[in-house]
């Protein structure tokens, strides 16, 4: 059945309003990305082409030094699983709601990041077809990016607004729906053990690790209380 | 430009190689076709949660206790985001006022 056009009205409505703090962040952050990247010598085009090809916002600052030391397209492929293997468990939580969305599905797999994770699974889509809801927070969330990237290529460090600390919208976001989360009495066990563990990962392996201690721990822990978490 | 076109390139798609791994595995592993492991459905249900505490603590793991500002500017701000969502409910506001308060004690405070 083709989608009715108030249907869709409706979903990417709700999609613009839940992702205004990821259009704060991520014009911020992205804008910073395509500087930084200008400074090492690599114009708007490339910046532009990184984001939209590999859309990857942290792991991309990580790849600008390996776009200034010798050539190793194997270490820059390890790295990249090890910093992005939070992925992991994002697919996992979208296993069941992303299960019937045909067409669909392949982009909004290839566009599953922090903040597309999070407002899927901590937002309640609106009354339309939740498939619409979704696909209009990745796909807008992709733009974001890919646009933050073309207006620091291209402006450089002619801005004049004083950026400094937009980005922390993404963190409050965070803080929204791990708040979100904490409301309903089953998610709260889950989310302490998210926040124990990855307070133990910084603590026991330092602050520069990727994630994967921290992933580990939340393994170990949610498989260990299982009978507990999922009567 | 340190690299040539073609390397530079060669790198974009190793990167993008390695993070869609991470993205599309656990769609490969468990395909809609199979019934998905009862472990798999109960990590489905909890990683929610448990992620979104992992993403909080590393997007403040920066800040420092001996050295100065000491974290004090996220804790207000983090603090004025529970605040303001506690008594109005409206994401919205809690994130733009959070970060309002947040960009104010880093540009003029601290």
């Amino acid at each position: 059945m083709a989608p009715g056009k108030k249907e869709l009205n409706k979903a990417l409505k709700a999609a613009f309003v839940n992702t205004i703090p990821v259009l704060t962040g991520f014009s911020a952050l992205g804008t910073a990305y395509g500087i930084l990247m200008r400074t090492k010598g690599y114009g708007v085009l490339w910046s532009v082409l990184f984001s939209a090809v590999a859309f990857c916002g942290s792991m991309q600052f990580v790849a600008v030094t390996l776009l200034t030391v010798a050539f190793d397209p194997v270490q820059a492929f390890l790295l990249s699983v090890m910093v992005n293997a939070r992925h992991l468990f994002y697919g996992v939580s979208v296993l069941e709601k992303y299960k019937d969305l045909g067409r669909m599905k392949a982009f909004l797999i290839y566009t599953l990041c922090d903040e597309t994770f999070s407002i899927v699974c901590g937002v309640e889509p609106p009354d339309c077809n939740p498939e619409y809801f979704y696909f209009f927070v990745s796909a807008l969330n992709y733009l974001y990016w890919v646009a933050g990237t073309f207006l620091g290529g291209m402006l450089g460090g002619l801005i004049a607004f004083n950026t400094e600390g937009l980005d922390f919208a993404l963190t409050a976001l965070f803080v929204v729906l791990l708040l979100e989360q904490l409301k309903s009495q089953e998610n709260r066990l889950p989310a302490l053990i998210g926040i124990a563990s990855a307070a133990a990962g910084i603590l026991l392996f330092g602050r520069n690790n990727p994630v994967i201690p921290a992933m580990v721990i939340i393994l170990a822990v949610l498989i260990g209380g299982k009978k507990k978490l999922c009567p | 430009m340190p690299l040539t076109d073609t390397q530079t390139l060669i790198i974009i798609l190793a990167v993008a190689f390695g993070t869609m791994i991470t993205r599309f595995l656990p769609f490969l592993l468990f395909p809609k076709t199979k019934k998905t492991p009862e472990i798999i459905s109960c990590l489905g249900k909890t990683l929610p949660a448990a992620m979104m505490g992992l993403l909080v603590v590393y997007c403040l793991k920066d800040i420092s206790a001996v050295n100065p500002p000491y974290g004090i500017p996220e804790l207000i701000s983090v603090s004025a985001v529970v605040i303001l969502h506690i008594l109005k409910r409206n994401a919205l506001l809690s994130i733009a006022g959070g970060t309002a308060v947040y960009m104010l004690l880093v540009q003029h405070v601290f």
